[in-house]
């Protein structure tokens, strides 16, 4: 193996009551194809947030090419080979290809009128193509491209800064398997070029099939490194788990009672193909567990009106209902927190009293016109009832923590009579106290007769809370656990689309 | 009446008081009284105005709107003899689908609400010339409606001050206002629409009728104002009549401390920002500055004014996260940082 080019030392990354890195190392060498797994949150982006010099870690060493340093900025990174494709692609839809790969280095002429010299950006573009593969032009404009010829694209900018490393973020996720195999190819002909490739991925095949080596991280920690006739999925689930977890599990105070909601045969816009059906009963909470981008998030919207269903039926207490909006769900006692507070879950520069009457305005009419002492009124109760901490109720919801906010959205619908709440992943960015006082709620409000259906990627969440787990992998269910078949290892295996053995 | 409401009266009263020294004409009952006339009448469509920037939208199309209504107004009652009744309730329900139009292609189609108003801006001017043949529409001889000309432009002796009507139409239409969005359901409805318009979807609220009923209150609004105005120059040019006027609104609605991103703003203050551009009008008119400069003194002041709260903004958000910050490490280090600020 030749000397590697680039080292983590002992990196870590602390961020406010979290430990996101702790004393990492990786080493990489020329034309190494290296695979980097672990589960939701443990840790994988911050730490290749490290590498293309976004995060600044709170410790640890760099090493380019024997030259040590604390931390990278982006152009360092840049000079230094590292090229990053990211997640979320950061292209411009409204250029071209050739614009794309070169922007901000576009040769020019013209002298002071800086004129982009189009001739020569396409043929600096050609070759790159050539060596992709490609089966488009330099000017093809990028808005009628397909997402995985976005990343080939994304691949050739980074290829045109001469990158020694191109760290891919889950490269896959949203590709087709035909495109999967195409994305394989290229990573083998950058293997072949001396060009080092770091992948973040959930799909273990691929992991087998092209990787030379795999990092698996979990809580923030390197756990293990398999070489490449170590690779097998069964070992790398191994690794990627294997945490005690602590029990926090309260059994309901009485069995389930009957289904209160049904979905039947329910299609998302985001996997036309793929449907899903499942079922919450009275005074359960079912887990909906996954791997990002699985379509729990768009299930849920769609169960509560925010998006259409293409397909599908909801029932609620056996009766077939038509959920045409949000208002509708809302009527019909389905609620939902949904994972994006600050975007969808609350008004942040508005008091935590306006905040909790906003869905429920009309039952609190006095003479046509709000009653604001009666609104205090309850705003103040449900503080009490859910410990919100605030010096009142007039405090403007922005100003909290992350937990008391979370409070604010679910004291929203506990003023009114939840029949159905949806909790998308009810704990992120909470800290550990509220995290346990939002369970202690669950558990009251189920054994109050509500039915809950939580998505969670908090794997320590899901097993410890649920009652029961639904799974989902690529848009559909891949399967049911009972508490006795409850274990890390099985919801895994289920979210990376494997059978429970 | 909030603080930002409260510095803004503080304003007016400067340059009132400077004006008024300079020249004491300003004080004359003849220009106070001429003056609320104005008042009364800009504030009218700066209340519909701010209905709209309160949803995050913009409504550019006021000045046009009140020309073609104008003339359709008196050309119902003077050429038509429509009883004046009647044309009333008929250019008030003209204003209201004007609204309804604007707003269902914002929310239903998805337009930006500055191009399909720009479009309206456009197209209600281009109607109101071609409909009156860019002639002058007004009262012909002897065409006289002493009851509605009473209502709409007279003056009621209060106390020996001749209170314009429209500034009576001005108070009643701000106290329902302000009752509207200060205190009902709706006005909480409209607030939330423009704070975030998604987290109001997520509580509930159908946004797009809330948006289209903006639009719907600013349309009835503004056909209201066009009709003082048609009442009060007694004649309209077509091509002039109204025009910028929605610059007027956008500027009092902004100096009132509405956001163009939407979710906030006040009835007080947008009645107050109309007061101080007439008042700077005014001053114009009173201080022997060339009226050419009209417009170059109103875009300085407002311009100073969002300067200045700008700058308190930021000054009291360092002041809170000044404070914010120890606060949340213990109670006893919130009182050092209060001291320190």
């Amino acid at each position: 193996m030749p000397e590697p080019f680039l080292e983590l030392v002992d990196i870590s990354k602390n961020y406010p009551g979290v430990v996101a890195l702790d004393h990492v190392d990786l080493s990489v060498s020329r034309g190494e194809v290296i695979a980097l797994i672990g589960e939701n949150g443990a840790g994988k982006s911050t730490l290749m947030r490290v590498l293309g010099g976004v995060v600044e870690p709170s410790g640890g060493l760099i090493r380019v090419d024997g030259a040590e340093r604390r931390s990278l900025t982006v152009g360092e990174a840049i000079t230094a080979g590292i090229a990053f494709v990211h997640q979320e692609l950061n292209l411009f839809d409204n250029l071209d290809v050739a614009g794309n790969v070169f922007i901000g280095r576009e040769p020019v002429y013209g002298g002071p009128l800086r004129l982009i010299d189009r001739k020569q950006l396409h043929a600096k573009v050609q070759p790159l193509l050539e060596r992709l593969g490609a089966d488009f032009g330099p000017d093809a404009p990028l808005a009628e491209l397909s997402l995985a010829q976005h990343q080939l694209v994304e691949i050739m900018k980074a290829l045109s800064l001469d990158a020694r490393l191109v760290i891919m973020d889950e490269p896959t996720s949203s590709l087709t398997l035909t495109e999967t195999d195409r994305l394989m190819r290229v990573i083998a002909g950058l293997k072949a070029d001396g060009v080092s490739v770091i992948f973040i991925t959930h799909r273990l095949n691929e992991v087998v099939q092209c990787a030379d080596r795999a990092v698996v991280l979990r809580d923030g920690r390197m756990v293990g490194a398999l070489r490449r006739e170590e690779l097998a999925p069964a070992a790398m689930i191994r690794l990627m788990i294997g945490r005690d977890l602590k029990s926090l599990y309260v059994p309901p105070a009485a069995p389930p009672g009957d289904s209160v909601l049904d979905i039947e045969g329910a299609v998302t816009s985001t996997y036309p193909d793929r449907a899903v059906s499942l079922s919450v009963r009275r005074g359960e909470i079912l887990g909906l567990a996954g791997l990002v981008g699985s379509g729990r998030t768009e299930l849920a919207r769609a169960i509560f009106g925010v998006d259409p269903l293409q397909a599908g039926a909801i029932r609620l207490d056996g009766e077939p209902i038509r959920v045409a909006g949000p208002r509708a769900a809302i009527d019909h006692g389905i609620y939902l927190i949904p994972e994006d507070r600050k975007g969808c879950g609350l008004l942040l520069d508005v008091s935590i009293a306006e905040n909790i009457s906003l869905p429920d305005l009309s039952s609190y009419l006095r003479f046509f016109l709000v009653n604001t002492a009666q609104e205090t009124e309850n705003a103040k109760a449900q503080r009490e009832r859910l410990k919100i901490r605030a010096p009142d109720v007039e405090t403007s919801v922005g100003s909290l923590s992350g937990g008391n906010q979370q409070k604010v959205v679910l004291a929203k619908w506990l003023s009114m009579r939840p029949k159905v709440l949806i909790f998308d992943e009810p704990t992120r960015g909470v800290d550990v106290g509220a995290k346990q006082e939002i369970y202690d709620m669950l558990r009251r409000l189920t054994d109050a007769g509500v039915a809950i259906l939580m998505i969670s990627s908090d794997m320590e969440e899901v097993i410890g809370v649920s009652d029961r787990i639904a799974v989902m992998h690529e848009g559909a269910i891949s399967g049911f656990l009972d508490r006795s078949q409850f274990s890390e290892h099985n919801v895994l295996q289920l979210a990376v689309g494997h059978a429970v053995e | 009446m909030n603080k930002k409401d409260l510095s803004l009266l503080v304003l007016i009263l400067v340059v009132g008081a400077v004006v008024a020294f300079i020249n004491p004409r300003f004080l004359y009952v003849g220009n106070l009284s001429n003056t609320l006339n104005q008042v009364g009448m800009f504030g009218i469509f700066s209340i519909a105005e701010a209905f709209v920037i309160i949803i995050g939208g913009i409504e550019l199309s006021v000045g046009s709107v009140i020309a073609l209504l104008g003339v359709l107004f008196i050309d119902l009652i003077v050429n038509h003899d429509v009883n004046w009744v009647l044309a009333l309730a008929m250019i008030i329900a003209g204003g209201l689908a004007i609204g309804a139009v604007h707003g269902t292609l914002v929310t239903k189609i998805g337009i930006q609400p500055f191009v399909v108003t720009l479009c309206g801006l456009l197209i209600y001017r281009g109607a109101a010339r071609y409909y009156t043949e860019d002639a002058t529409a007004g009262f012909g001889f002897g065409a006289s409606f002493p009851m509605l000309e009473w209502l709409t432009a007279g003056r009621t002796n209060v106390l020996g001050f001749p209170l314009p009507h429209s500034v009576i139409a001005l108070f009643v239409i701000a106290v329902i206002a302000w009752v509207v969005l200060h205190r009902s359901v709706f006005g909480r409805y409209l607030y939330a629409v423009g704070k975030n318009e998604e987290a109001a979807r997520y509580s509930g609220i159908r946004s797009g009728r809330v948006v289209i009923a903006a639009y719907v209150i600013c349309g009835g609004l503004t056909a209201f104002a066009a009709i003082l105005i048609a009442m009060y120059t007694r004649s309209i040019s077509p091509a002039v009549h109204g025009s910028f006027y929605e610059l007027y609104a956008i500027a009092a609605a902004v100096l009132g401390g509405c956001s163009l991103r939407g979710g906030e703003g006040s009835i007080v203050g947008v009645v107050l920002g109309t007061v101080l551009l007439q008042v700077l009008q005014n001053l114009v008119n009173l201080l022997g500055i060339p009226s050419s400069l009209n417009f170059a003194v109103m875009g300085t002041v407002i311009l100073i004014g969002v300067l200045a709260d700008q700058y308190l903004v930021q000054r009291r958000r360092r002041a809170t996260t000044a404070k914010g910050q120890p606060q949340a490490s213990g109670a006893g280090a919130s009182l050092g940082g209060a001291t320190a600020e």
